[in-house]
């Protein structure tokens, strides 16, 4: 257990502004899945309320960017405090970036989907995605409030599996979209959905590269190559 | 923010609370303030007023020997008396009273005449005699002198002879105070201020008596005892500050140093007397042997206080010129001495004035004897400002007893000036720091 | 709620370990990231300045002053502990730790002015450009002249500004006439930035200065007397901010012509001041590395905990 800081207030500060990227990430969690979920049920409602939500997000963001700056003022800090601090703000901005793509990117075009007709089953390889996509953010998150470099050297290498899912997915949207002209608006809203979803990925994959440097120091936006494939 | 720790006693809170027992204690507080006050102002008032009777008391009794009377008389510088080519070998002595006795031409019988010559002092004809010698031209012509009185009538003059006792009882008898109140009568007698106390030595009648050898011999004192002592005691004080090693043998010459401070004078002279005196084998009562021993007393207080105000400054001065590259004298010299001279001086001057006043070692090495002319060097035998004022004090002679304590107030004053210059000086090197 | 579960703490792995992971780091991670960012990362990588562990010695540089096992006693105590650095050339060289670890003894075995203290002795060795310091045949006024000191409290000489500054050339002879000599004081004076400030009274005393002034009046001392090194112990801690800002741009401006080293209580102003910088703890040097690398991601968990405040 790494030694408490001598003035007390400073490590609740710490872990105040730790809780609020915790918050903001849970909070993106959960509009992923409920965007998900309105997309999959064609639920209007539910869509309409995660659009809504991102206000929450956005001003999360702006309260942990606005209490980061503060310790910087007020704590001079250096070290692995000024990395955690520092990376914070990095943390918040891809996680703000993420709650806009699951509320605008996914949650927006729901209401067209659900109107629309014609082939829906692309649509069941998106939840898979998005499932895929949240367990990565949970993990990193996790990573984030353990500290555990390895962790989140782990969980950035799994991106690589949401890649190849879009891939998939957009091959089977260009073969659906050639099938029936009739499927192209549906299909382009999927393949941007779909395309939100590995965005999401990609921010994920900053988160751990964030955490990483937190922890280790060293080459911020790097990440290590694989010991042994 | 505010909070109290739980756990804390209630009386940590801030804010006051009165209660009886806390106004009865801030009172007695006041109370002891006052009495600490008063007890202080007692204290000194007893010691000033103490201070101020003994001066009151030295300073009555002093009171009659800044006057001396003198007595005028038309001297005939008779050249058969005396003879030109050598002034000083004529019979002043003659002449002198064949002035005096022709203001009394009726007084003829040798007993008579006897009591009249006794009115003048016997310096007269010497005084006559030193001007004839450093004029020659005034042989031949009858001048106009004031000269001194003999002491009884010069202490009848100031009153101190009681005139109602029975004449056996009295210095003078009737017939001397006819003449005198003849003389008065006449004019002939004036007081002034006696500037013989500081241009004469000494000598074994009163009026003639002054202090000049003894200023001198002073003099000379102080200056061996600065000379010798001060220059020793600066350059041991800055060893022992700056340069020996911190071991036993340095404890032990500390200690040494201290104890020596205390050790009575007198010991001193002993030591002169026995070193100085009997193993060199210089002269008796020369101001050599008594600056020597002063030098011995005022070496231990010289020392003490140069290591006390090397002490004192502060030692970033000294690190400062170390850093600067200086070596360890030139730190010492260009910086630490010249910030430490004003204590130096001060302690000084206080030694010396300490030993200005010191007077059994040099009664030991022979200070007190009887030397009528001043020193010519301080090879030649002297008196000093406190054993003259010894001496005097045991001659039998009325007029000695005010003398005496003029003395003592002449040595005051010197000790006065001799502050108050340590004070001057001490203000005047205070400024630069 | 999902935040709950992140709520828990788990022991953090320790610095050390961190190390492993560095050793086999390669390649940058370019597509992901770049992508995410619309930026090709791989132009802008830097090399990690990496100091190993064993003897303090910076690679490359010539290390000016270079102390080896260097161990002191006060007497029977002991208080510095096979302290072995390098002080690089024009550059500043901080030293840090807690009261009482032993930097400040450290610096002044550096100009020798332990010597001073009597029961003090030192063992190992310290070399100024290849000399031994502690050579008996070593001049050490002289030294003193080579390696300059300014103090903790500003302490100028009682004497007049000229001759606060002038006194150092004048006893080792460095000017040859009275104009030279006012050359001397002049350009010294106005290396230390305290020339416009005073020139137009240089008769009197240095002690009427500020305390800003007077700490500059002893940098203009110190380097009156042209050292090859200057060594500043804590020289700013009794000043108020302005005057701080005024020294640290001295330093910052002196260190293209002088090598410092500087003991420093301030973090945030060894961090500012200094390009390498040394922790000392209990007589030990227990890190020594590049200022930046230092105060973002030092070695040493000591290190870390006493520059983050964890200390105590």
């Amino acid at each position: 257990m790494m030694t408490d800081h001598t003035v007390k207030s400073y490590d609740q500060e710490i872990t105040h502004l730790t809780r609020k990227v915790l918050e903001m990430g849970g909070l993106v969690e959960d509009q992923l899945s409920r965007s998900i979920e309105a997309l999959a049920e064609r639920n209007v409602e539910l869509a309409e309320q995660v659009v809504e939500r991102d206000d929450m997000v956005d001003a999360l963001e702006e309260e942990v960017d606005q209490f980061a700056i503060r310790m910087l003022a007020t704590r001079q800090p250096v070290a692995v405090d000024l990395r955690l601090i520092a990376m914070s703000m990095k943390i918040s901005n891809d996680l703000e970036r993420m709650g806009d793509y699951a509320a605008k990117g996914i949650a927006s075009r729901c209401h067209r989907l659900a109107k629309a007709r014609g082939d829906m089953r692309p649509l069941q390889a998106i939840p898979r995605m998005a499932q895929l996509v949240q367990s990565m953010l949970k993990d990193a998150l996790d990573a984030y409030v353990q500290r555990d470099a390895e962790k989140a050297v782990l969980v950035w290498r799994r991106d690589d599996e949401i890649d190849v899912m879009y891939d998939g997915l957009v091959r089977e949207l260009l073969t659906y979209m050639m099938e029936d002209p009739r499927n192209i608006s549906a299909c382009i809203d999927m393949m941007f959905i779909a395309k939100n979803l590995e965005r999401m990925g990609d921010h994920t994959t900053n988160i751990c590269e964030q955490i990483r440097y937190i922890v280790q120091g060293e080459r911020i936006n790097r990440m290590p190559a694989p010991v042994a494939e | 923010m505010t909070d109290i720790p739980v756990g804390a006693p209630e009386s940590i809170a801030p804010g006051w609370t009165w209660s009886d027992a806390a106004a009865r204690r801030l009172k007695s507080r006041h109370a002891a303030d006052l009495r600490l006050r008063i007890y202080g102002i007692t204290a000194i008032a007893i010691a000033l007023g103490l201070l101020l009777t003994l001066l009151t008391s030295i300073v009555v009794a002093s009171w009659t020997a800044w006057s001396t009377t003198q007595i005028r008389l038309e001297v005939n510088l008779d050249p058969n008396e005396i003879d030109a080519n050598n002034p000083a070998k004529g019979d002043y002595d003659d002449l002198v009273r064949a002035a005096l006795y022709k203001l009394f031409p009726d007084v003829q019988s040798n007993a008579d005449q006897r009591v009249l010559r006794d009115l003048l002092s016997q310096g007269a004809q010497f005084q006559i005699r030193d001007r004839v010698v450093a004029d020659p031209a005034l042989i031949g012509q009858t001048i106009s002198v004031w000269v001194p009185v003999s002491d009884p009538i010069d202490q009848l003059n100031k009153g101190v002879i009681d005139r109602n006792l029975p004449p056996d009882r009295r210095r003078v008898d009737d017939q001397q105070i006819g003449y005198f109140d003849a003389l008065v009568a006449d004019g002939r007698i004036r007081s002034v201020f006696n500037t013989t106390l500081f241009t004469a030595a000494d000598s074994r009648f009163p009026e003639l008596a002054g202090l000049k050898g003894a200023l001198i011999g002073s003099f000379y004192l102080v200056l061996i005892c600065l000379l010798l002592s001060v220059p020793t005691g600066i350059a041991a004080a800055i060893y022992l500050e700056e340069f020996a090693p911190k071991n036993r043998w340095t404890d032990l010459i500390e200690v040494n140093i201290n104890n020596l401070a205390a050790v009575p004078s007198i010991v001193f002279g002993l030591l002169g007397l026995a070193v100085f005196l009997g193993f060199f084998g210089l002269p008796r009562s020369a101001p050599l042997v008594g600056g020597m021993v002063l030098s011995l007393i005022t070496l231990p207080t010289i020392i003490i206080t140069t290591r006390a105000a090397i002490k004192a400054v502060p030692p970033s001065i000294k690190e400062a010129a170390l850093g600067i590259g200086a070596s360890h004298i030139q730190a010492i010299t260009h910086h630490v001495l010249p910030l430490a001279m004003p204590g130096i001086l001060t302690g000084t001057i206080i030694g010396l004035a300490h030993a200005l006043g010191e007077t059994a070692p040099l009664l030991l090495i022979g200070m007190n004897a009887f030397i009528t002319a001043a020193p010519e060097g301080i090879m030649s035998p002297s008196t000093t400002l406190p054993t003259q004022i010894y001496i005097w004090f045991d001659s039998p002679e009325r007029g000695f007893v005010a003398r005496t304590s003029a003395a003592i107030i002449v040595l005051l004053g010197f000790l006065v000036l001799m502050n108050a210059l340590a004070v001057f000086l001490r203000k005047r090197f205070e400024r630069k720091w | 709620m999902v935040t709950q579960a992140h709520a828990t703490a788990v022991p953090r792995p320790s610095v050390k370990g961190a190390n492993d992971a560095r050793r086999h780091d390669a390649e940058p991670a370019n597509g992901k990231a770049a992508q995410g960012r619309g930026l090709d990362r791989s132009t802008t990588d830097q090399p990690s300045k990496q100091v190993p562990a064993g003897p303090a010695v910076a690679p490359g540089a010539t290390p000016k002053i270079s102390a080896r096992d260097v161990n002191l006693w006060y007497g029977e105590k002991q208080a510095l502990f096979n302290v072995s650095l390098d002080i690089t050339e024009r550059e500043v060289t901080a030293l840090i730790g807690p009261s009482g670890c032993g930097k400040s003894t450290f610096l002044r075995c550096l100009n020798r002015m332990n010597d001073v203290i009597e029961i003090c002795r030192v063992e190992g060795r310290i070399l100024l450009d290849g000399e031994d310091l502690y050579d008996r045949r070593l001049d050490v006024v002289h030294l003193r002249a080579r390696v300059g000191m300014v103090f903790q409290k500003p302490n100028p000489f009682p004497k007049s500004i000229y001759d606060n500054v002038a006194y150092g050339p004048r006893i080792h002879g460095l000017a040859r006439s009275k104009s030279q000599l006012d050359e001397i004081v002049e350009t010294s004076l106005r290396r230390a930035g305290l020339w416009k400030e005073v020139h137009d009274r240089l008769a009197q005393p240095g002690t009427g200065l500020s305390g800003g002034q007077q700490q500059r009046l002893c940098i203009a001392r110190a380097i009156a007397v042209s050292p090859e090194v200057i060594l500043m112990d804590e020289p700013c801690s009794a000043l108020d901010p302005i005057a701080t800002a005024h020294v640290e741009e001295l330093i910052d401006e002196l260190r293209a012509q002088f090598t410092i080293a500087i003991v420093t209580h301030n973090m945030q102003q060894a961090a500012r001041v200094s390009q390498r910088t040394a922790f000392f703890h209990l007589g030990k040097l227990i890190e020594y590395g590049d200022t930046d690398q230092i105060f973002t991601n030092p070695n040493e968990t000591m290190t870390q905990d006493y520059i983050t405040g964890r200390f105590g």
